[in-house]
């Protein structure tokens, strides 16, 4: 970096700093999800929680959810793009903390072959309630198996009941084959 | 028979599984890394020891947390339990749930609903 890059990196620094804050972004992370970031993230995340004093409860379902979340990239991002930062269970991770609510995002690529089926399940898991979802996850845990990487397909049936609310999601086209995936899950603070 | 003792990790549970002293127990949390790698000894020591099992067997569940992989392994724990009914063995399941955490009660529900087994629901206050 000559001086005029260094000054201009600098105050993207600034810049990204101001955007995190603007979002009230707590946790942001790009890379490969092992099972030590996933025991990292939640610890550190837990700990927050905890000298915030938030409620049990809602201490409870944030972790469930980035468990979750964070298993879903690890076990299902695929391994595509030409370059060296698209990698198979890589993505992004963020955890944001408003005055309401917690929210979970997750980015990671998919073959845009895999998009039409994992709508459908989304789609689906967000036509149920309650009750729906009760059903469909004993269902899935009966009937189901586990993927060779240890998926059960249980998680966003999971993370449905353990926010109450919808599946909110995106798929950004990057290229001819694959897609960016954005799964955002919103967990009130206030019961 | 051999005895199980794992001891809890705050990734994986603790898991004593001892015949000759009627402790069969699953406790803490559970998400390891590898959930069919933990679970297997467990499965299989289950296997052989309902060949010829205690007179009465009481299966304690005492998990404060478990990602969704591992419900479907506690699930398959559970039917081996259920297979062990359906021949004629007593055995009950004890879930124990902290009195303040519902949906740790509701999975306990539903797991009843599932498997034919007894199955008795405990809530305790986390002292």
């Amino acid at each position: 970096m000559d001086k005029k890059n260094v000054k201009g990196f600098l105050e993207f620094v600034y810049d990204f700093y101001k955007s995190m804050k603007a979002h009230e972004i707590t946790l942001v992370y790009e890379g490969e999800i092992t099972h030590q970031i996933t025991k990292a993230f939640t610890s550190l995340t837990e700990s927050n929680m905890a000298k915030e004093e938030e409620s049990n409860s809602v201490q409870k379902k944030v972790f469930h959810v980035m468990v979750e979340c964070l298993q879903n990239i690890s076990k299902h991002a695929d391994s595509f793009g030409s370059d060296d930062f698209l990698f198979a269970g890589r993505g992004i991770f963020m955890v944001s903390k408003g005055d309401e609510e917690y929210h979970v995002t997750t980015g990671n690529v998919i073959e845009n072959a895999k998009i039409e089926e994992l709508s459908k399940i989304l789609d689906h898991i967000n036509t149920l309630d309650k009750e729906g979802l009760k059903q469909l996850y004993k269902t899935q845990m009966r009937e189901g198996r586990l993927s060779e990487k240890g998926g059960a397909g249980l998680g966003f049936i999971d993370i449905a009941r353990k926010t109450g609310r919808k599946l909110e999601y995106h798929f950004l086209p990057i290229d001819e084959d694959t897609s960016f995936f954005v799964l955002t899950s919103t967990i009130p603070r206030t019961e | 028979m051999e005895t199980i003792k794992i001891m809890g990790t705050d990734d994986t549970p603790t898991v004593i599984l001892d015949a000759q002293n009627d402790i069969f127990e699953i406790s803490g949390r559970s998400l390891p890394e590898d959930v069919t790698a933990f679970y297997d000894p467990v499965l299989t020591w289950l296997d052989e020891y309902s060949s010829s099992p205690n007179a009465k067997t009481i299966f304690t569940f005492k998990l404060v947390y478990f990602n969704t992989a591992s419900s479907k392994l506690l699930l398959d724990i559970l039917m081996k339990l259920e297979q062990m009914t359906e021949a004629g063995n007593d055995v009950l399941v004890r879930w124990y749930y902290p009195e303040d955490d519902e949906d740790m009660q509701e999975a306990g529900e539903e797991y009843a609903d599932i498997v034919d087994v007894p199955f008795e629901q405990v809530g305790y206050t986390l002292s």
